[in-house]
């Protein structure tokens, strides 16, 4: 397949065409007589264009399963197809890269948590290192590097060694020298984990903003989930070698007991009490910027207590979740809770449908402390 | 003696000991360069992970590294007559002098080769590299400047070592403090002979902290290698208050 060595044209939209599907993954590692599974059989759909997040605890095998899409680690079975190509059929059974695995890497990019760059190395020589390696000739090495330095806002850098730049500058430098090849997938391993809050957000951007302009397909594996919210199209949460959520945020949004929603909207707040209904409220598109509580306390003449709410806009769209306690019991409330599915709210009685107590293995989302700082700076964007 | 006297004795035997130290260094770097890269290749979980290679060389290594050199220099006789065509003389001693220093060069090689962040040689494995591209872009250039240090260690342990050679005929400072300055009972002999031996191998340490220093493209903000014997001007402290 003929690999265009021009930056391709800007896709507006993600497509359905799939760009990195693993199928059974597995891996296993052997330690004297002890096996630990690090991947139990996991199904992964990337679609191309999308910014894909995959969440989890330390340990939940994600660094694991980013590393066996482009085979640097290899899955003990199980099979990973990018772009169209089968890669795990491309490398054998052989433990090293042969050459046609080794040019099937350097179409997908990849960013490290800790950088990755080679200290005796400037700048723009650690840009042209992949360049080198693809044989590109000296003088399209240069112009290129300093493009892409030029696309990451360091174009001024080009000379510097690594040691000189901040940490974000690092980070910018290892994303030009992913895209040195044209990719059409990057993979991040946690590029932003050993960054400053600040940092991480302009990191953040500017992924997006090559996601949005090159039609560049991002997977990236965090365990901050203010990355997901931040730039994820879709997400997925892995626990214990397997994935247990995964569809785009506004699916798993409205998929009742979703523990990714729980944990990118957290919404605090007890479940209900005898003679009180504690109900979640999941907001939509339209619906977020309605002002349906007062309404219903308007209509209805209740006294409403809002016990925890997170509204964010994520890809473009409000979405929000919010736990409000009626007063009253279930069978009273019948009617004000009509009221608000008709108004196109998703509505859950917290103690009816979605016991808190049903998930042993996660800890009650923390109630939200600065809800109305979150609100502030969503508006403020 | 007198200085006059001593003057043409002193200076071809110092010649003779650059002449040793620089040649068997420079065959001590090509071959034990090689070795000590592959010493950390073939380990176990390395590129080219292959223990039986790993064993053999480990152990000819460590072989090589505890003969004790007066031992290895005469055991190495008929080898280096073969090579060299005579065993007496400074030509003659670089065989020995090369073999000793080429297990000893190896293993400051795999130290050095060992510090090398892993996540680096995987930067490069995802970027369609392969192991010799591994080792030419990443391995070497990255522990340049300790390879360098290594290198400094070895000659000056090998201007130790020269000076044994001199035991056995070899020249050099080594013999003319043996020959005079000991056998002779000829004190100022023997002090000159230090004082050029102590001047040789502090160049020796000067020239190698430098190059590593310059090699070394590290930031402001962290520690630069120390250099052990010229010190850099500190910068008189100007705490703007």
């Amino acid at each position: 397949m003929p690999y265009a060595s021009v930056i391709p044209v800007a896709y507006s939209t993600v497509t359905e065409t799939p760009v990195i599907t693993t199928t059974g993954l597995r891996k296993v590692y052997h330690s004297r007589d002890r096996e630990s599974v690090a991947l139990d059989g996991v199904d992964l759909h990337v679609r191309e264009g999308e910014v894909f997040g995959v969440v989890g605890r330390s340990g939940a095998g994600k660094s694991t399963l980013i590393r066996c899409v482009n085979l640097l680690e290899r899955p003990t079975s199980g099979t990973v197809e990018v772009a169209g190509t089968d890669l795990t059929a491309l490398a054998g059974r052989s433990r090293r890269a042969n050459p046609a695995l080794r040019a099937a890497r350097s179409r997908i990019g990849m960013v490290f948590q800790h950088f990755n760059l080679l200290a005796s190395r400037t700048v723009q020589d650690n840009v042209e290192l992949p360049l080198e390696i693809l044989g590109v000739s000296g003088r399209e090495r240069s112009r290129k590097a300093r493009e892409l330095l030029d696309l990451v806002g360091l174009a001024d850098k080009a000379k510097a060694y690594p040691a000189q730049l901040s940490g974000g500058q690092k980070q910018r430098v290892g994303i030009a020298r992913a895209l040195a090849g044209d990719p059409k997938v990057l993979l991040s391993d946690e590029a932003t984990s050993a960054l400053d809050p600040e940092t991480t957000r302009s990191i953040l951007r500017l992924l997006r903003d090559l996601n949005e302009q090159l039609g560049l397909t991002v997977l990236l594996i965090t365990h901050e989930m203010d990355v997901v919210k931040a730039v994820c199209d879709s997400a997925a949460l892995m626990r214990a070698g397997r994935i247990v959520e995964s569809g785009t945020v506004a699916e798993l949004l409205g998929t009742p007991g979703s523990e990714l929603a729980d944990e990118l909207f957290p919404v605090g707040g007890e479940p209900s009490r005898p003679g009180r209904t504690v109900v979640d409220l999941t907001f939509h598109g339209e619906v977020a910027t309605q002002p349906v509580i007062s309404q219903l306390a308007r209509t209805y003449n209740i006294d409403i207590s809002i016990l925890g709410a997170a509204i964010e806009t994520v890809g473009g769209r409000q979405i929000g979740r919010m736990r409000v306690e009626l007063p009253g019991a279930f069978e009273e409330n019948v009617v004000p809770i009509g009221f608000l599915r008709e108004k196109g709210l998703r509505v859950d009685v917290a103690d009816l449908a979605t016991p808190d107590a049903g998930t042993p293995d996660t800890e009650p989302p923390a109630a939200e402390p600065d809800v109305d700082a979150a609100l502030v700076e969503e508006a403020a964007k | 003696m007198t200085w006059n006297e001593l003057q043409p004795l002193l200076w071809p035997a110092c010649w003779d000991t650059v002449y040793m130290v620089l040649w068997s260094s420079v065959i001590a770097v090509l071959v034990g360069l090689p070795v000590g890269v592959l010493l950390v290749l073939t380990d176990r979980g390395g590129l080219l992970g292959n223990a039986a290679v790993n064993k053999v060389l480990g152990a000819v290594v460590n072989v090589g590294r505890s003969l004790p050199f007066i031992i290895l220099m005469v055991a190495l006789i008929p080898f280096t007559q073969f090579v060299i065509g005579t065993s007496i003389g400074s030509e003659a001693a670089v065989v020995p002098l090369a073999i000793g220093a080429i297990p000893f060069f190896a293993r400051l090689v795999e130290t050095a080769v060992r510090e090398v962040d892993h996540g680096l040689v995987e930067a490069v494995q995802a970027m369609g590299g392969g192991t010799w591209t591994v080792v030419r872009k990443v391995l070497l250039p990255e522990s340049l400047p300790s390879l360098v240090s290594g290198l400094t260690t070895t000659a000056v342990a090998l201007v130790g070592y020269s000076a044994m050679a001199g035991a056995i005929g070899a020249g050099g400072l080594g013999d003319l403090a043996i020959r005079y300055g000991y056998q002779r009972f000829e004190t100022n002999v023997m002090l000159y002979t230090l004082v050029v031996l102590v001047a040789l191998v502090t160049a020796i340490q000067l020239l190698g902290d430098l190059t590593a220093r310059g090699l070394a493209h590290r930031g402001r903000s962290q520690a630069t290698p120390r250099l052990r014997l010229l010190r850099p001007k500190a910068p008189t402290a100007g705490t703007a208050s």
